[in-house]
């Protein structure tokens, strides 16, 4: 399995991504860490192969970058 | 129980020194603790004679190394010691992990049956060292004990090595061909070669104390994140022998080592883990752990075993046994090279055998350190994400790491390693320890795979295969499972191996395997595990 990065998500991308801004609404900077920190694992058992989870964390690092 | 009684070891003057005959033995072993008698033993029972110097003369002070895993049992067993240390220490596999005072997970470190010892024993590093002096007893001709004899320095050349070593009755030299290095991790001759001991030490502060008390806990290991009875940090408690509690309390990086020690400290701590019942101090320490090793083990004819080579946290049980791992995979091959068998190259396969050995328990100890210890920020955030998934989401339950115990190195790349036939499909591997299996001898008794595997060579057969004893080179053992031989009791043999013809080495590692045995196939692989002297 490889990374997928062509869009995955459907009609309802902006409506996720606004639900996943609004997990975070009213909490502290350390719950939303630990909320952002949660997500990532579930997510990354989620995939479970780890050559993907690899090629994802190497994007998202590469992206800082721009 | 009373209490253990140090005994000191007698000190006699070396002969060196009273006018007798000066000694000199093919390997010198410098230090007396579990790594260096387990070497003296191991090569004792290859015929080689030793002598072993050590600047104290009692055993270890305190608990130190306790849980001693099967992997462990099985070698101390081949060394004559595995049932008493069996009999004498607490057994056990259940590991409990707690956040705050709710458990989220258990792990079984052994969840099957049919071998001969179990996951763990906690036993205190005195016992076993004691064990150890009185087993050294049983070959007077091949080990030489020397207490309260310090080596000053090491110098070698291409004949061999000569070691300067101090008395009370003054100095004198002792020269050998090989040197073994087991002088622990703050070893002086790993410091005289000056090597660089490579890795990380981490700043967290430990609270480590042996308590004497009456309770009913189980033989089980248990570790707190954040519990109440010490909020913020970690606490790991494990049962002794003797009433004995081992205690650990993460104190923090900025702990005091001198005002934790004292008691009117230390006794408020333990009262509030062990919940009012009464008990007494028997050994406390204050300590902060590295992650290290040196580059190489093998430096010509010094060889470095255990923590002077290598120093791991305690978290995971990876020191003591990971040392006994490297007495296990020395010995024998040092043994062939100095009775001629076998050319030095040899030993560098113990240099990369163990170093692979050393990075495995490196690894695992320095992650688990860094859950139990996280940068506050991001680390602290994955950290506790994963303690409050654990509750009720069970691969979460995996990622949290409260020690990941020791258990055998698998050397399924080792340049030693011959034929494999990819039609086996079964648990056992080669590169991999054998797998203990019960069985009953020609006689009906029950016994087990393991006694009969080790200190030699040994050709192992499984099931349907079939080997014949023509084609066995000499010097290497048959062991024949069925067919009017050994009986696979419970089937476990068949399950484990499969039908074949399995090559073990003396440590009772899996070299070369094959469905169909032949002649040149054994031989080639014999020839790869030995390096053998055929001039």
């Amino acid at each position: 399995m490889s990374l997928n990065i062509d869009f995955n998500l459907g009609p309802d991308s902006d409506k996720l991504f606004n639900e996943l801004l609004g997990a975070h609404e009213g909490l502290s900077r350390e719950q939303s860490e630990q909320l952002n920190a949660g997500l990532i694992l579930i997510l990354m058992n989620h995939i479970g192969d780890p050559g993907t989870v690899r090629e994802a964390i190497t994007r998202a690092r590469a992206a800082l970058d721009r | 129980m009373a209490r253990y009684q140090y005994e000191p070891f007698p000190y006699v003057t070396p002969p060196e020194l009273d006018g007798r005959a000066p000694r000199s033995a093919p390997v010198i072993i410098v230090g007396a603790g579990p790594i260096g008698l387990a070497a003296a033993i191991d090569l004792a029972t290859h015929g080689v004679p030793s002598i072993v110097v050590d600047d104290n003369n009692v055993v270890s002070v305190g608990s130190r190394a306790i849980c001693w895993a099967k992997r462990s049992l099985e070698i101390f067993d081949r060394l004559g010691i595995g049932d008493r240390m069996l009999a004498k220490g607490v057994t056990w596999k259940l590991g409990r992990v707690y956040r705050g005072d709710q458990e989220v997970y258990n792990f079984d470190l052994l969840p099957e049956d049919g071998h001969k010892f179990p996951a763990f024993i906690n036993l205190q590093q005195y016992y076993v060292e004691e064990y150890l002096v009185e087993r050294c007893a049983d070959y007077p001709d091949l080990i030489d004990l020397r207490f309260k004899n310090r080596l000053l320095s090491v110098s070698q050349d291409e004949a061999g090595v000569a070691a300067d070593i101090e008395t009370p009755d003054g100095p004198y030299t002792l020269r050998g061909d090989y040197l073994l290095a087991c002088d622990g991790a703050n070893s002086r001759i790993r410091r005289q070669f000056g090597l660089d001991f490579d890795g990380r030490h981490f700043e967290e502060r430990f609270l480590i104390a042996d308590v004497e008390m009456q309770a009913d806990f189980p033989s089980e290991r248990w570790f707190w994140f954040t519990p109440t009875f010490h909020p913020g940090q970690s606490a790991l408690l494990h049962k002794q022998p003797d009433n004995i509690y081992r205690i650990d309390l993460q104190l923090g990086p900025d702990a005091d080592p001198e005002e934790e020690k004292k008691p009117e400290n230390v006794i408020p701590r333990i009262e509030k883990v062990v919940g009012g019942r009464p008990f007494k101090l028997d050994w406390v320490s204050v300590y902060s752990f590295n992650c290290r090793r040196i580059d190489r083990f093998v430096h010509d004819r010094v060889i470095f075993v255990g923590d002077s080579a290598h120093v791991v946290s305690p978290f995971g049980a990876r020191g003591g046994n990971g040392g006994m791992h490297d007495v296990d995979n020395l010995c024998w091959k040092l043994a062939r090279v100095v009775t001629g068998q076998s050319d030095a190259t040899l030993l560098e396969s113990y240099n990369d055998e163990r170093v692979y050995g050393a990075d495995e328990n490196i690894s695992n100890s320095s992650w688990t350190s860094r859950f139990m210890s996280p940068e506050p920020g991001v680390e602290m955030a994955f950290r506790n994400a994963a303690l409050s998934l654990a509750v009720d989401t069970p691969f979460a339950r995996r990622m949290v790491n409260a020690g990941r115990l020791s258990v055998p190195c698998r050397l399924t790349g080792s340049a030693l390693n011959g034929d494999d036939d990819p039609a086996f499909d079964v648990p056992q591997q080669v590169g991999m320890v054998a797998l203990d299996a019960p069985l009953t001898t020609p006689g009906g008794d029950a016994d087990w795979l393991m006694r009969h595997l080790g200190g030699g060579f040994t050709l192992l057969v499984t099931g349907d295969a079939t080997l014949d004893d023509a084609i066995v080179p000499d010097g290497v053992t048959v062991l024949r499972i069925g067919s009017g031989s050994f009986h696979d009791s419970e089937g476990k043999v068949a399950a484990r191996y499969g039908s074949g013809v399995y090559l073990v080495r003396p440590d009772q590692h899996v070299t070369a395997r094959w469905k169909a045995a032949d002649a040149d196939g054994i031989r080639t692989a014999l020839s790869l595990c030995t390096a053998s002297v055929t001039a």
